[in-house]
């Protein structure tokens, strides 16, 4: 089965490790991903109003793109994007009224039908068989301790979460599958400000802080992520976390392809 | 808190509308609020938030920085025993702020200037500015 990826614009400039990481062990494990032809911004946050319509071409234009070269399912790494892909998908899924409104305005498009599935490469791994991975582990990543971050954008809302929204496991078991140890982690599915990074990074770094020390608290090495945003706002905001709070000490943060592509000794 | 109420029915009509929610299905339990990341920095809890807009008092909330910290995270909504989709509510006041005022709420020239994640300044846009 021929897999659609959905890069967004951020795994192409600050994210490129993500990507480049995440193809390599695609890669590796054999799966069938090609870049989506013509993809566009997703829009990365999904409109959480009633009447505005437009913001919802975004997503929906990747969709029908995927359907026009027969792609039955739309991967994506970026958590952001998983998420307006999702949720912009179920919106016309259940709701023709909207899904014609919207098929009439994009003219230039064959008519989306509703039925291209999105998934995130977590899920994708997940059903490549963790059992399978861990055959293939060249490097095993034993005694490095991983808190695993989710954030909110995967898990929430329930509808289009990857696993649970409060106690998720999916990263903990890849983790495993590599020979790492994964952390008690409470702060994993607290948002770490998101957007406000643009208008107000003192209120990120102390989000950030509380993120990153909880993870200490626990014992863990390095902290692992799937959004770039996340990941932003947890590694490079530390500069600003260091100002704030007097002997804090950095903490690894790094994509969960990145050490995945360590373990099957890809680097 | 001491309020002057002249009850906006025509605004909470709107802010229905728009989010899809019904602020009368709120109890006013507070369990948003305790779960909200947001909450330390914000005058007004999330739960004041809803129960301002039952009292149709829209001005106390206009003033208040609160709509504009949230996140849009989900966690009050994937935790509210009533399914109370506060994120929405909050998206609803933001968005008739900005169509009422023709201004941004942060313009981008106010926004940090240093090299950020694509999504972080598109997000920032699409929540801040019209
Ligand atoms: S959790 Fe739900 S019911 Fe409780 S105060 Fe918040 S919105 Fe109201
Ligand atoms: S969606 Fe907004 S109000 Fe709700 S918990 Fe998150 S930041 Fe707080």
């Amino acid at each position: 089965m021929k897999l659609a990826y959905f890069p967004g614009c951020t795994l192409k400039t600050t994210a490129k490790k993500l990507e480049t990481s995440a193809l390599a062990v695609a890669e590796t494990l054999g799966l069938k991903i090609e870049e989506l032809p013509n993809w566009n911004c997703c829009g990365t946050v999904y409109s959480l109003a009633s009447d505005d319509l437009i913001k919802q071409l975004a997503p929906i234009r990747n969709l029908a793109r995927a359907q026009s070269f027969e792609y039955k399912t739309i991967v994506t790494l970026c958590s952001m994007c998983y998420n307006t892909l999702a949720q912009s998908n179920i919106l016309v899924k259940n709701d023709g009224e909207k899904l014609k409104k919207i098929n009439e305005f994009m003219s230039e498009e064959e008519d989306y039908r509703g039925e291209v599935e999105v998934k995130h490469f977590l899920t994708l791994f997940k059903e490549f068989g963790l059992e399978n991975i861990k055959k293939i582990v060249k490097k095993p990543l034993s005694k490095l301790k991983v808190a695993c971050y989710y954030g909110c954008l995967l898990l929430r809302p329930k509808r289009i979460g990857i696993d649970d929204c409060e106690q998720p496991h999916i990263l903990e078991e890849l983790v495993l599958s590599l020979g790492a140890e994964p952390v008690n982690f409470p702060y994993q599915v607290e948002c770490c400000g998101s957007y406000h990074t643009a208008v107000k990074p003192e209120i990120v770094a102390m989000r950030a802080y509380r993120i990153l020390e909880n993870a200490r608290e626990n014992g863990a090495d390095l902290v692992v992520t799937s959004c770039p945003l996340c990941y932003f706002n947890l590694k490079d905001r530390q500069r600003d976390v260091k100002r704030l709070y007097a002997g804090f000490k950095e903490m690894p943060v790094l994509y969960f392809t990145e050490i995945m592509a360590d373990a099957l000794g890809i680097t | 808190m001491r309020l002057v109420l002249k009850s906006e029915t025509d605004v909470l009509k709107k802010v229905e509308e728009i989010s899809g929610q019904n602020v009368f299905s709120c109890y006013q339990c507070g369990m948003c609020s305790a779960g909200c990341p947001m909450s330390e920095e914000m005058d007004l809890l999330p739960n004041q938030v809803i129960r301002l807009l039952q009292m149709g008092a829209f001005d106390e909330i206009l003033g208040s920085s609160t709509v504009w910290l949230c996140a849009s995270c989900y966690t009050c909504r994937a935790r509210c025993p009533r399914g109370v989709d506060l994120a929405r509510l909050m998206e609803a006041v933001r968005l008739i702020v900005l169509r009422k005022t023709k201004d941004d709420y942060i313009p981008p020239a106010r926004m940090v200037k240093e090299k950020l994640p694509q999504i972080a300044l598109i997000s920032a846009l699409r929540k801040f500015t019209r």
